[in-house]
């Protein structure tokens, strides 16, 4: 691990510095939306989102080459893949009668299937699986000021309707009663998922990213007793993680993205091991 | 009670008093099943009130029709002289359960501070929002319980905690669906004295499908069997709820569903 803290000082490697600092950046949307979509339990809703965001980036990859939109980031494709198919997928969970669980399978599925049409429709060779899986050299310093803008627009979100979302999460209908707009915060949440599913897609993939939102939140209801701790909890993990993750990652020369989910599962799984055994 | 609109499809006035409840001719179905049929009836400021009815006969749909959470298929529902929706968060409901996670890491403290929730409830909670939420529970007897994880309460304590969040909604009227299923008769009569304690000018609609209760507690009965009927609690004698209910029903002491000589209810 000397190595490297010594590679965090080397001016040459500024991609280790910015995965570190997107990870910073990440944790505290990631740590903070995980907790509600642990909490309300829509991880699946969570996942098709961020699956369906290959559409946007495979369309912002195709557009800049073909179409010459060279201000189409592929980030700025994945947020606006991400927004539509969170208001895609919550619509339907919000009306379907029935077979929900199938029609956002859909979602999911087609979204990544337009992604991979436009990727092998982009001249040159694009590797679908750096952004499925991640790819720390993915990481450039315009992502962190993407990812730093997204992370205080959720942040600033989170601080005016934290409340209301937490009511929704608990009891909906009573929320409703109590004139809060339940169907408009329930969207407003799997907005916030959508937003941060995007921050880390370059560091872990879309994959991946998953895990990131999911894990760290899980790990902390095992002793939360407040939501808020919960959240802190999860915040501070997540951070550990990447910054683990990323240490294990390059000195073992291997792939930073599953590195830092594999951490993050095996916590999980010694850790609800132990507490099942000291509460029983 | 000033900003009570009169509305012009209701004959409220002729009962005298401020209607808070008005059900004008309101029928309900789910899918092709009458649940409630042609339901006229009135609820005044300050009254206690009790809706009975076998199980599926329809009870929960009419507080929920009453909460605008389902609209009429017929008819006109008021709430406080306006339309459910609007007036629903003057409210205090709390439901017959709550289907929650009870790994929702939530305190008593923190479900009763959701009662003082409304669409403008924007950043933290305020100092003014915890000392009423303490005070609801505070009555409820429950403030030692505050800091609790709402799941490791009892089933009674949980139900006491849903009131107190209904109490933090500064409601003029309380709904209660089947407030004490998970308690004896006895603490369900304790439960309303103390209510009406809190508050004299409460109007307290409570459902319940027990009908030894009713007798005891409260003066004034809605018999709910797809059919609505009021009735003051004295003239609620056996032949009267058989005749009401439009057949045969065996009354029971304890929190049993009452048996009917027809089969096949519908749930509601």
């Amino acid at each position: 691990m000397t190595e490297f803290f010594q590679a965090l000082l080397d001016p040459d490697l500024v991609f280790l510095r910015n995965a570190l600092f997107l990870g910073l950046i990440g944790s505290l949307p990631l740590g903070a939306v995980g907790t509600f979509v642990v909490a309300r339990r829509v991880s699946y809703l969570a996942a098709a989102i961020a699956h369906s965001v290959l559409g946007g980036i495979g369309f912002a990859l195709y557009s800049r080459q073909v179409l010459g939109w060279s201000w189409m980031h592929p980030m700025l494709g994945a947020l606006l893949a991400a927004v539509l198919s969170a208001g895609l997928i919550g619509w339907v969970s919000l009306r379907a009668k029935q077979r929900e669980d199938a029609v956002i399978g859909s979602i999911w599925v087609t979204g990544m299937a337009i992604g991979l049409l436009f990727i092998a429709r982009t001249p040159g060779y694009v590797d679908p699986m750096a952004y499925l899986f991640g790819d720390i050299l993915l990481v450039t310093s315009s992502d962190l000021w993407i990812a730093g803008g997204v992370g205080a627009l959720i942040a600033g979100i989170l601080l005016i309707w934290h409340r209301q979302i937490v009511a929704v999460c608990f009891d909906a209908e009573f929320a409703a009663i109590r004139g809060v707009r339940a169907e408009w915060i329930y969207l407003l949440l799997l907005l916030l998922t959508a937003l941060t599913v995007v921050i880390l897609v370059s560091l872990v993939g879309i994959v991946l990213v998953i895990a990131l939102l999911t894990l760290p939140p899980a790990i902390a209801a095992l002793r939360a007793r407040s939501l808020g701790g919960m959240l802190v909890a999860a915040i501070v993990m997540n951070f550990l993680f990447v910054f683990v993750g990323l240490g294990v990652s390059f000195s073992l020369d291997i792939p930073t993205g599953p590195t830092i989910i594999l951490i993050a599962a095996a916590v999980y799984l010694v850790l609800n091991g132990v507490c099942r055994i000291f509460t029983r | 009670m000033s900003e009570v609109e009169p509305h012009s499809d209701c004959n409220c006035e002729s009962h005298g008093g401020e209607p808070v409840v008005c059900f004008e001719g309101v029928s309900f179905r789910y899918a092709r099943s009458p649940i409630i049929e042609d339901a006229d009836f009135d609820i005044y400021k300050g009254e206690s009130v009790c809706i009975v009815g076998p199980n599926g006969g329809g009870k929960s749909t009419l507080l929920k029709l009453m909460l605008g959470l389902l609209k009429p298929e017929l008819g006109s529902v008021h709430l406080l002289g306006k339309s459910p929706k609007k007036a629903r968060s003057r409210v205090g409901y709390v439901p017959q359960h709550i289907d929650f996670d009870p790994l929702f890491p939530v305190s008593a403290l923190d479900v009763v501070l959701m009662g003082c929730l409304n669409r403008r409830s924007f950043g933290f909670r305020s100092r003014a929002d915890l000392d009423l939420a303490m005070d609801s529970l505070n009555k409820m007897g429950l403030a030692a319980k505050a800091k609790e994880p709402f799941a490791s309460l009892s089933g009674g304590q949980r139900q006491a905690t849903l009131i107190a969040r209904a109490l933090a909604a500064k409601a003029e009227v309380l709904l209660l669906d089947e407030p004490t299923a998970h308690v004896d008769v006895a603490a369900e009569e304790r439960l309303m004295a103390s209510l009406k304690e809190l508050d004299e000018n409460l109007t307290l609609v409570t459902v319940s499908h027990d009908l030894a209760f009713v007798s005891r507690s409260v003066p004034k009965v809605i018999c709910v069997n797809r059919c609505v009927h009021v009735h003051p609690t004295k003239e609620l004698t056996n032949a009267r709820i058989r005749e009401l209910y439009g057949y045969e029903v065996s009354m029971v002491q304890h929190d049993h569903e009452h048996l009917d000589s027809h089969g096949g209810h519908h749930h509601g």
